[in-house]
């Protein structure tokens, strides 16, 4: 199996080209084929494409079909144009979810960007035990969403909630705050777990995005006069939007299409008030079993989706063609 | 650079930070407080005069040993272990095979393939579980860890991929030019000069990818019935709450030790799993 082709390819390579070599005199139809660049690249992408069409392309084409039936566990449905589009439009816990997602995703991400831009600046200096704080700092973010969401919601308990007793102790407020019992709070508490999550994401990323910002830049600035809002303002900021961008697209993505730190923390309770686009189509769609109106209600993600996606692609292509 | 006077490093660097580090590390610490405090402290009235809500006074194993004998925890431990061990190793191998294509050779439609598969990165998985499910039913897949282990690629390999390209395009192409003069395939080239370069690479998405299974949720929930095929975060949230009783110094017991593998491996590959972080989200 080993060869010393990796160490002898380095100055004596131009000699050795002379010399007939034993596998290039009697090439194997095999090795002759995949020197064709075309064979070869469909050989190695073969794999993956033939998992993620099973997975992924011929999935999205049953959604569509479902979503256009009146499927439903057991029972194979007819085609029922949009009705169930018109359906899920009507009924007003759909509304309440739909209007939760959009309100979701705009507070969380605004929170995790500026307390992530924050928090990386913080990181960016020098300071003794940075490595350990920023270790630790991603905590959240790997540790499994849905166990850290129990943590949250035994903190937000009716009974027992440690943050009721220290705002209590504070003397802010003399009667529990109703968590997770009441719709609006609900909610908020959803923001902020999400927050708390995907913060790490955002500070992390852009950290990456301000090592790579010359220090000489900030010292010409101070040298010119400009304060510390205005060094952010005029140089750090235009040199980290391409990555603050990118970062913004992935976390919109993940945090419209949540699903289990709704599950976990309200479930899409009390009487439906905090319910998410994927919380409310797996209720109708898997608790129900009505498979047709859930994969309808996920597909409203649909044009979302397509927009971030797409605006994502053509700032790429900008970066690129600059 | 900038000399700044004391109290404006507490202002604005030692305070904000120490509240970052505080707000962070909480949960995890009332987590680990919440799984050794016995029961008889733990459902006590919030306005208790004799609440210690921060500390406990005595420390109990007790949810642990609950947690191990009486529930199938431990088989959970292994089934999300199997599952991202395995759902890893074959994305890390279509993601290789495909980053290298995609990165090096010349082919017609190279443009459209790069661009769907980084359009099924940004595919979310609570998009398409109603139909998914269908389809493991029909492939009679479900409640085995097979249809995790298929159906996890569909968002690992994107990722995997795009990392990975990313990686070799950074590898000098004269490598392999060498390599090749000197009498080595194309496909010889590519398995023993450029892969073995990219080992860095494959660390960071092999972790990446493996705390991403391990953290997935909603397939898991929706695949898996049998309260012994389950893995550790479906688990914990359908077999630790009986009814509506929430048996809290057990599910914080659970939450810790599933938490502390996916920890463990982050902790020894640090540097890794930012890179991979980092280089998820690069063009």
């Amino acid at each position: 199996m080993k060869r010393p082709i990796a160490g002898g390819a380095g100055s004596a390579a131009g000699l050795e080209v002379v010399l007939p070599h034993p596998r290039t005199t009697r090439p194997q139809r095999l090795t002759r084929f995949l020197e064709s660049e075309r064979a070869l690249a469909a050989l190695l992408l073969a794999p993956t494409v033939l998992i993620l069409s099973t997975f992924i392309a011929y999935p999205f084409i049953m959604g569509v079909w479902l979503s256009l039936s009146s499927t439903s566990v057991g029972n194979v449905g007819e085609f029922v144009g949009f009705k169930n589009f018109a359906k899920a439009w009507n009924d007003s816990i759909f509304r309440t979810a739909f209007g939760n997602t959009f309100y979701y995703t705009f507070w969380a991400t605004i929170f995790k960007l500026t307390l992530g831009m924050w928090l990386a600046l913080l990181l960016n200096r020098r300071f003794r035990g940075k490595r350990i704080v920023r270790a630790s700092m991603l905590l959240p973010f790997i540790v499994p969403t849905v166990l850290s969401t129990f943590a949250w919601r035994w903190m937000f308990d009716p009974t027992f909630s440690v943050l009721n007793w220290l705002l209590y102790r504070a003397d802010l407020i003399t009667t529990k705050l109703p968590f997770l019992s009441d719709g609006v709070y609900g909610m908020w508490c959803a923001i902020v777990v999400n927050t708390w999550r995907g913060m790490p994401f955002f500070a992390i990323t852009l950290l990456a995005g301000l090592q790579t910002i010359n220090p000489d830049l900030h010292e010409a600035a101070s040298l010119d006069g400009a304060n510390g809002w205005q060094r952010f303002w005029h140089v750090t900021w235009p040199l980290l939007k391409p990555v603050t961008v990118v970062v913004v697209v992935f976390s919109v993505i993940q945090t419209f299409s949540d699903f289990q730190l709704i599950y976990v923390l309200t479930g899409g309770g009390p009487a439906n008030s905090t319910h998410l686009l994927a919380t409310y189509a797996y209720q109708v769609g898997v608790a129900t079993g009505l498979l047709g109106e859930g994969a309808a209600i996920s597909l409203f993600m649909l044009p979302v989706l397509f927009v971030v996606v797409w605006l994502q692609l053509r700032y790429l292509r900008r970066m690129e063609g600059a | 650079m900038l000399i700044e006077p004391k109290w404006k490093r507490w202002v604005y660097f030692y305070i904000p930070l120490t509240v970052f580090v505080v707000g962070t590390l909480f949960p995890f610490y009332w987590m680990l407080i919440t799984a050794i405090r016995p029961d008889a402290e733990l459902y006590r009235s919030w306005r208790a005069a004799s609440n210690t809500p921060f500390w406990t006074l005595q420390p109990t194993l007790e949810h642990f040993q609950d947690l191990m004998a009486k529930t199938t925890f431990p088989q959970w431990l292994w089934n999300t272990f199997f599952i991202a061990v395995a759902s890893t190793a074959i994305s890390l191998f279509c993601g290789l095979l495909a980053g290298y294509a995609l990165a090096r050779l010349r082919f017609p439609m190279a443009g459209t393939v790069g661009t769907s598969i980084f359009v099924t990165y940004l595919v979310p998985p609570t998009l398409l579980f109603i139909p998914l499910a269908n389809i493991i039913r029909t492939f009679r897949l479900g409640d085995t860890p097979w249809a995790l282990i298929l159906t996890y690629p569909t968002f690992l390999i994107p990722f995997c991929t795009w990392l990975l390209m990313g990686y070799f395009k950074t590898i000098p192409k004269e490598l392999e030019e060498c390599a090749r003069i000197d009498g080595a395939t194309r496909f010889g080239a590519m398995l023993r000069i450029i892969f073995p370069i990219a080992v860095p690479g494959i660390l960071s998405a092999g972790i990446f990818a493996f705390t991403l299974s391990w953290n997935e949720f909603i397939y898991a929930l929706i695949f898996l019935s049998s309260p012994e095929r389950k893995t550790v975060p479906v688990g914990v949230v359908s077999e630790l709450i009986r009814g509506d009783i929430y048996f809290w110094g057990q599910l914080m017991a659970g939450a810790l030790l599933g938490s502390i593998p996916v920890a463990l491996v982050y902790s020894f590959f640090v540097e890794y799993y930012v890179a991979g972080l980092t280089g998820s989200v690069k063009g």
